[in-house]
């Protein structure tokens, strides 16, 4: 095409020089070795040190397991009818939980960072909130809600909320000026100005936000499970209860382990979103 | 002049008003004891179709006097009339959205003025040709030098077809050889489409280049203490003796000014 031709001729001066070598490419065989091999021995370093730990003989076996039949345990304990109703209880609540905290993460934040009042009165709270370790809020929420759903609910929405609000805050605030003035310059008002500016160009604090709120909120719910048991409905952290009481070592780490694990997928989600977000934003700076 | 720049030029003309009029307009920052007086009593036009450079020393209000007329500050007193409607303004930095592809930065524009898809894809490829990027239309800003970023945004501010451009310093970020290329670019541009532009500057050759009028500002506060016109035929090249000639000229004159206020 003549126009595109033309195009590339008229790239010249110090744009063209700049340019030049831009393009570099990786495979992504290469990249995912790169980005795994030191977790990997960092993770084998770990067993090993556990494993020593056991050999030395500082503990009973019976107290604490190598990891060799902690392996072996969880390999049992992940086959059962019962593990499998664990993880959907915690789930759910663990996704419930979340998505109530975004909610009223997301209305609180957009709330302060707009209205001034509210940003005086509540904003250093918000903050102050998120010092709270979110246990201590278990025995006020056992005595307003018992022992049930409602009292882990609470405290899980109370441990992620302010997060998120403030990943919302943070967003809002650190909008670059100058793209606010070109939006409205092109013509973004009100709503539209949300929508086509402010909030792509606070996505990436938000979804920092979230990704914050979800590990307050991962944190609440294992200290729920272990204060809020519900008859007849195990969930991973009563579990790990159960296997105390019962001076089980050996399913006690396994399940930790899975609790760990969970927590570090959901996490690492979170991540490559966060990633991919910086990327196309252009934030990385590669 | 083409049938879409005498349109555009017209839309302002037949109006029978100059295209940007800024009639004895202040601005005070603050207030009290205070108060910062950054514009005082500053009058100008700018006809339609004509090209007016503003050159003053730093912290003259250059920048709040686009501001003003874009709309997005209001004068302390005085008034601005812009008959046209609000001006597409562009800044030093190019200001391009970061979560967007080039061709989706123009298309934005054209899409917040109610264009269908269909019409803003290709007039967005027509913009993008117009400034030599038709083939980064897929990039992200990002990606692209700060010249081609400076072409982007000024294919944005064409996609607005205001009657009358604003340009804060756009080319100050620039290193020499972009910037040359880029007053190649603008003056056709500006000759195919036929808006009036004001352009802010303290480049003074630059503001030799491209205007057909050059307004001196004072520094604090900000008014307008000298004018020339610059009647030297178009094409022009900043290296010409003529321009140079111009340039010599305004920056005896800015010299003076600045040693009047002390530096």
């Amino acid at each position: 095409m003549a126009v595109e031709t033309q195009g590339s001729r008229d790239l010249s001066g110090l744009d063209a020089l700049e340019l030049a070598g831009a393009a570099r490419g990786r495979s992504r065989l290469a990249a995912v070795f790169a980005a795994l091999w030191p977790k990997v021995i960092a993770l084998a370093i770990a067993v090993v040190v556990w494993q020593i730990v056991v050999w030395s003989g500082w503990k009973p076996d019976y107290l604490l397991p190598g990891p060799v039949a902690v392996g072996r345990a969880m390999g049992d304990i992940v086959t059962t009818g019962e593990f499998a109703s664990a993880v959907a209880t915690t789930m759910r609540r663990a996704v419930t939980g979340f998505a109530l905290a975004a909610v009223i993460g997301f209305v609180l934040g957009i709330a302060v960072a707009r209205v001034r009042v509210l940003r005086a009165a509540l904003g250093s709270m918000i903050t102050a909130l998120q010092t709270m370790p979110s246990i201590a809020w278990f025995p006020l929420a056992i005595l307003l809600y018992q022992l049930t759903e409602g009292a882990i609910l609470f405290v899980v929405v109370l441990g992620a909320a302010p997060a998120i609000a403030n990943g919302v805050i943070a967003g809002v605030d650190y909008v670059p000026p100058v793209l606010v003035r070109v939006g409205r310059n092109i013509g973004a008002r009100g709503i539209g100005l949300y929508r086509y500016v402010v909030a792509p160009a606070s996505l990436p604090s938000i979804v920092a936000g979230l990704k914050q709120g979800w590990a307050f909120a991962w944190r609440s719910l294992m200290a729920g499970e272990l204060l809020v048991v519900i008859a007849n409905r195990p969930a991973l952290g009563e579990l790990l209860d159960v296997y105390r009481e019962q001076s089980d070592s050996l399913h006690l780490i396994a399940m930790m382990i899975v609790v760990l694990v969970v927590g570090l997928v959901i996490d690492a989600l979170f991540g490559r979103l966060d990633a991919a977000i910086r990327r196309r934003w252009g934030m990385t700076g590669d | 002049m083409s049938a879409q720049a005498a349109q555009v030029a017209g839309r302002a003309a037949e109006e029978g008003r100059p295209a940007v009029t800024v009639d004895a307009a202040s601005k005070v920052h603050g207030r009290g004891t205070g108060a910062v007086v950054a514009l005082d009593r500053i009058s100008l036009r700018v006809e339609p179709g004509e090209f007016v450079c503003v050159v003053g020393a730093s912290g003259c209000g250059k920048s709040t006097l686009l501001s003003m007329v874009a709309g997005l500050d209001a004068p302390t007193s005085g008034t601005i009339d812009v008959p046209g409607g609000t001006p597409a303004l562009m800044f030093q930095e190019s200001a391009l959205f970061p979560w967007l592809t080039v061709a989706g930065n123009v298309e934005l524009a054209l899409k917040l003025h109610g264009l269908g898809r269909a019409e803003r894809r290709a007039k967005a490829r027509e913009l993008l040709a117009a400034v030599h990027l038709a083939d980064f239309a897929r990039r992200r800003p990002h990606q692209l030098s700060g010249g081609m970023r400076q072409r982007v945004a000024l294919a944005r501010t064409l996609a607005l077809r205001t009657p009358v451009l604003l340009m804060d310093e756009p080319f100050g970020a620039l290193d020499a050889m972009t910037r040359d290329l880029l007053h190649d670019e603008l003056e056709r541009l500006w000759q195919e489409r036929g808006p009036a532009v004001l352009f802010v500057t303290h480049n003074v050759r630059e503001a030799a280049r491209l205007a057909d009028r050059i307004v001196l500002l004072s520094s604090r506060p900000g008014r307008v203490v000298w004018e020339t016109r610059v009647d030297t035929p178009r094409p022009r090249r900043i290296d010409s003796p003529e321009t140079a000639g111009i340039a010599a000229e305004v920056t005896t004159r800015l010299r003076e000014e600045v040693r009047r206020h002390g530096g």
